[in-house]
C-alpha cells in the first residue's frame, strides 16, 4: 500500500492527537528500535505494539554511534545492526506495517547519518510512500534546518523538535519555529533511559512551551513504570516510553541472545500496563 | 582588524576574524577565511548536536570570541606556553637524516619537546584558560593513545580541576603507560565498552558525559573535530605551531619551506602546523593512517578509503558502511587511529589545497627505527607515519628544497607496541 494524498501523513499525526483530546486523556509513544532483536520478533512487535495501547510508535533507526543515548538503547541498536538491519529493510518494515495497521502514527527517530547517506530526497521520498508519518533526529538542531527539516516539511513529513531542560526562553522560538506534529520535551539534562523523571519538575517545562505554540507537548527520558507514565499523561499531552520496553526486550532473550517465546507477550504485557497508566491519568 | 594575538613569531594573528561579519554561502577569499560564522568549512563542519548541547557551544563560542578580543586571556596562554609547556619548540635541521635520504633539506618541528611529550598541551593550556573564564568546575576528555587525555589531566592538575578522561576499555590496555600517567596527575580513567571500545566510543561517552553535566562541566576535545567552534578553536591554539615554524625557517634560510608533512588522526598537529602557511605558496602534505593497507578494512585513512558523512558534531570523510554506519578504523598508532577527520581537512582535501597520502603500519614502523638510529630521536607512531612520507618523498627532491616535518609527539609511549610488533620481550 502506499499513500497518494499529498499530507497524509502529517494528518495522521494530527488525527491521531484530535482523537486524544476528544477523548480527553493523553496519548502513549512507545520506542523500539527496528530490527531488534531480529527482523521478524521486531515486525511483530510493531504489530502488537498498538493493539497493546500505543497511540504513537517511535521507531528507532539503528545506528552504530547513538551519542544521545543510554546503554539500554546503545544495546539495542547493536542488536539490530547484527540482526542485519538497515535504513532499507527500517522501511520495508513499516511499509509490512502499514498494511495492517493505516492509522497509527509511526515516527522515526534517529541519527542524522544514515539518512544522509541513503541520500535525503531518496529517504524522504521512500519513507512518505512507506508510511512514516514524521523524523526525530536528535543530532539535527534548528541551526541544521536546511539539511532536513525544510526538505521534510516539504515532502510532507512532520520533522520532531526536541525541546530540553537547557532550551531557555529566548532560545524555545528557534525551536519551535520549523517543529511540527508534536513538540517532544526531554524531561532531563542527559541520555535515554538513566534518571527517574519527576512529574512536577517538568510541569512548568510544559506550561512554558505551552505559551508559545499550540501544539501537542510530548514528554519522554526517564518514563520507566505506568505509575510514571500515569503522571507525565496528567499533564502533558503524550508520555514516551523507551528505554523500559527497550530493556523487557533484553528479558526476552535467553543467554546467547536468542528470542524466547515469552519476549513479545512480556513486552506487550508491559506496553498494556503502561497504556492502562496513561488512560487512567486523567479520571 | 586589530591583533589580538601578539605573538613573537609572527605578525599572523591566532586567528583569521574576517569570519566575525562574513554571510553564510559566500566563498572564503582565502584558505584561512572559513569557516563561515555558522562553522562551515565548504560543505564540511557545522552543529550536529542533539538540542541539550546546543546552547553551550552557543555559549562556548560567544566566549571564545571574547577570549580572543581580551588581552589578558593571550598574554596568559603565551606565558603558559613560554613557562611551562616550554615553547617555542626548536626547528630543527636533521642533518644525517637529509644526508642519508640524499634530497630534500629536512627540518623538523620539535613539539615532541613539550611538557608531556607531544603538541595536545597547546591546545589544553588554551581551552582550560576558557573553562576558567566560563566558570566551569569539572573538566572531561577523550583520549585514543592517551597523549591528549594526559595533557589534560596535566592542565586540570595545574588549575586545580577535577577531571574525568574517557577512554576505550581497548586502548587502556595498549597503553597502560599513559593510563598510569593521567593517575598520577589526579585524573579519573573511565573505560569505555560501549561499541568498538576505541576513541570513536570515548568521545561518544565524553558527549553523554557533557549532556548529563551540562552546567558545570567544560569538555576539552583533542582535535580539530566536533561541533562548531571545536574545529576552529582548537586549530588557532595549535596555530602557535606553524607561526613558530614559519618564523624559525624564513630566520635560518630567509625564505619559506618549499613542503610542509604531518600525519592526521583528527589532524589538530598538521592543521597547527599548515594553518598560518595556507596563503602561501607551500605545498602541504598530509599522511593518514593506512594500517594493514587501504585495500584491507583495517586502515584508519578517512580520506583515502572514506566518504562524507556526519559524526560527532560534524559533517567530514569517514569509514562507515553503504548504510551509514561507522566502521572500526585500525592503526597500530592508537592516535591516529579514529574513522574520521577533521572539517577543515576534508574541505583542504576537495579544494585540492593540501595533498593527503597515506603510510601503512610497517612504513611507520620502518621509519619509527630510522629515526631513531639516524637522528638520536625516537619518534611517536604518530609523526613516524609522517617521516614514511618524507623517507619516500625526499631522495627524488634538489638539495635546496626545503621540507618541514612536524615531529609532534615522542616514542617513549610507543615502545611496548613497537617491541611488540617487532618481537622482542620487554619482559
Amino acid at each position: 500500500m502506499s499513500e497518494t494524498g499529498h499530507g497524509e501523513g502529517r494528518n495522521r499525526l494530527e488525527r491521531r492527537f484530535n482523537a486524544l483530546a476528544a477523548e480527553n486523556r493523553a496519548g502513549l509513544v512507545t520506542f523500539i528500535t527496528a530490527g531488534d532483536p531480529s527482523l521478524d520478533v521486531s515486525l511483530d512487535l510493531l504489530k502488537g505494539l498498538a493493539k497493546a495501547g500505543a497511540d504513537i510508535i517511535e521507531l528507532g533507526i539503528a545506528f552504530t554511534d547513538p551519542m544521545a543515548d543510554g546503554p539500554s538503547i546503545q544495546a539495542a541498536g547493536l542488536r539490530a545492526l547484527d540482526a542485519g538491519i538497515t535504513l532499507k529493510k527500517t522501511l520495508q518494515m513499516i511499509r509490512a506495517f502499514r498494511e495492517s495497521d493505516f492509522e497509527t502514527p509511526i515516527v522515526c527517530m534517529g541519527y542524522y547519518n544514515p539518512i544522509y547517506k541513503y541520500g535525503v530526497d531518496a529517504f524522504l521520498r521512500d519513507a512518505k510512500q512507506a508510511g512514516v508519518d514524521g523524523l526525530i533526529v536528535v543530532d539535527l538542531p534548528p541551526e541544521e534546518d536546511e539539511e532536513l527539516c525544510l526538505p521534510a516539511l516539504a515532502a510532507g513529513l512532520n520533522f520532531i523538535r526536541l525541546a530540553t531542560p537547557t532550551t531557555d526562553n529566548k532560545r524555545l522560538p528557534t525551536v519551535l519555529k520549523n517543529t511540527s506534529g508534536f513538540v517532544y520535551y526531554v524531561s532531563i539534562a542527559g541520555v535515554t533511559g538513566t534518571e527517574a523523571v519527576k512529574a512536577a519538575d517538568v510541569q512548568p517545562a510544559i506550561e512554558r512551551i505551552k505559551r508559545q505554540t499550540s501544539l501537542p507537548v510530548a514528554v519522554g527520558f526517564g518514563i520507566k513504570t505506568p505509575a510514571d507514565a500515569a503522571a507525565i499523561a496528567s499533564i502533558a499531552d503524550a508520555a514516551v516510553v523507551g528505554s523500559a520496553i527497550v530493556d523487557r526486550i533484553a528479558e526476552g532473550l535467553d543467554d546467547k541472545g536468542r528470542p524466547t517465546p515469552r519476549l513479545v507477550e512480556g513486552v506487550l504485557e508491559f506496553v498494556s500496563s503502561l497504556s492502562a497508566g496513561v488512560k487512567q491519568a486523567r479520571v | 582588524m586589530p591583533d589580538a594575538w601578539p605573538c613573537p613569531y609572527s605578525n599572523i594573528s591566532l586567528m583569521s576574524q574576517s569570519n566575525h561579519t562574513q554571510p553564510k554561502d559566500t566563498p572564503p577569499e582565502t584558505n584561512t577565511a572559513a569557516p563561515d560564522s555558522n562553522g562551515h568549512f565548504g560543505i564540511y563542519g557545522g552543529r550536529f548536536v542533539a538540542e541539550t548541547l546546543m546552547p553551550l557551544i552557543l555559549d562556548l563560542e560567544s566566549h571564545y570570541r571574547a577570549a580572543q578580543d581580551d588581552p589578558t586571556f593571550s598574554a596568559e596562554f603565551e606565558s603558559l606556553l613560554t613557562h611551562y609547556v616550554g615553547r617555542p619548540s626548536p626547528l630543527y635541521y636533521a642533518e644525517r637524516l637529509t644526508e642519508y635520504l640524499g634530497g630534500a633539506k629536512l627540518y623538523f618541528k620539535r613539539d615532541e619537546l613539550n611538557h608531556t611529550g607531544a603538541h595536545k598541551i597547546n591546545n589544553c593550556i588554551g581551552q582550560i584558560l576558557l573553562a576558567r573564564r566560563m566558570g566551569k568546575k569539572r573538566i572531561i576528555a577523550e583520549t585514543g593513545a592517551g597523549q591528549h587525555g594526559v595533557a589534560t589531566a596535566t592542565v586540570a592538575a595545574r588549575f586545580g580541576l577535577p577531571c574525568v578522561i574517557y577512554m576505550g576499555a581497548k586502548d587502556i590496555e595498549r597503553q597502560k603507560p599513559n593510563v598510569f600517567r593521567m593517575k598520577l596527575l589526579g585524573a579519573e580513567v573511565r573505560p569505555v565498552t560501549s561499541g568498538t571500545c576505541t576513541l570513536k566510543d570515548a568521545m561518544n561517552e565524553a558527549l553523554r558525559d557533557w549532556v548529563a553535566h551540562v552546567e558545570d562541566t567544560f569538555y576539552i576535545i583533542g582535535t580539530v573535530a566536533g561541533p562548531h567552534p571545536y574545529p576552529a578553536m582548537v586549530r588557532d591554539f595549535q596555530s602557535v605551531i606553524g607561526r613558530e615554524a614559519r618564523a624559525q625557517i624564513l630566520e635560518f634560510e630567509g625564505r619559506l619551506p618549499d613542503t610542509l608533512v604531518a600525519c592526521i588522526g583528527g589532524g589538530s598537529n598538521a592543521m597547527g602546523l599548515f594553518y598560518p602557511f595556507l596563503d602561501d605558496p607551500v605545498e602541504m602534505i598530509g599522511v593518514e593512517a593506512a594500517g594493514k593497507g587501504i585495500d584491507t578494512d583495517a586502515h584508519a585513512a578517512s580520506l583515502a578509503g572514506g566518504s562524507p558523512g556526519v559524526l560527532h558534531g560534524n559533517r567530514t570523510y569517514l569509514l562507515q558502511t553503504d548504510d551509514g554506519q561507522i566502521k572500526d578504523a585500525h592503526s597500530i598508532s592508537a592516535g591516529l587511529d579514529y574513522p574520521g577527520i577533521g572539517p577543515e581537512h576534508a574541505w583542504l582535501h576537495d579544494s585540492g589545497r593540501v595533498t593527503y597520502t597515506a603510510a601503512t603500519d610497517a612504513q611507520a614502523l620502518e621509519a619509527f627505527q630510522l629515526c631513531a638510529k639516524q637522528e638520536g630521536i625516537i619518534p611517536a607512531l604518530e609523526p613516524a607515519h609522517a617521516l614514511a612520507e618524507v623517507i619516500l618523498r625526499a631522495p627524488d627532491l634538489p638539495e635546496d628544497h626545503i621540507l618541514i616535518m612536524n615531529m609532534c609527539g615522542r616514542g617513549d609511549k610507543d615502545i611496548f607496541t613497537v617491541s611488540d610488533a617487532l618481537g622482542v620481550s620487554l619482559t
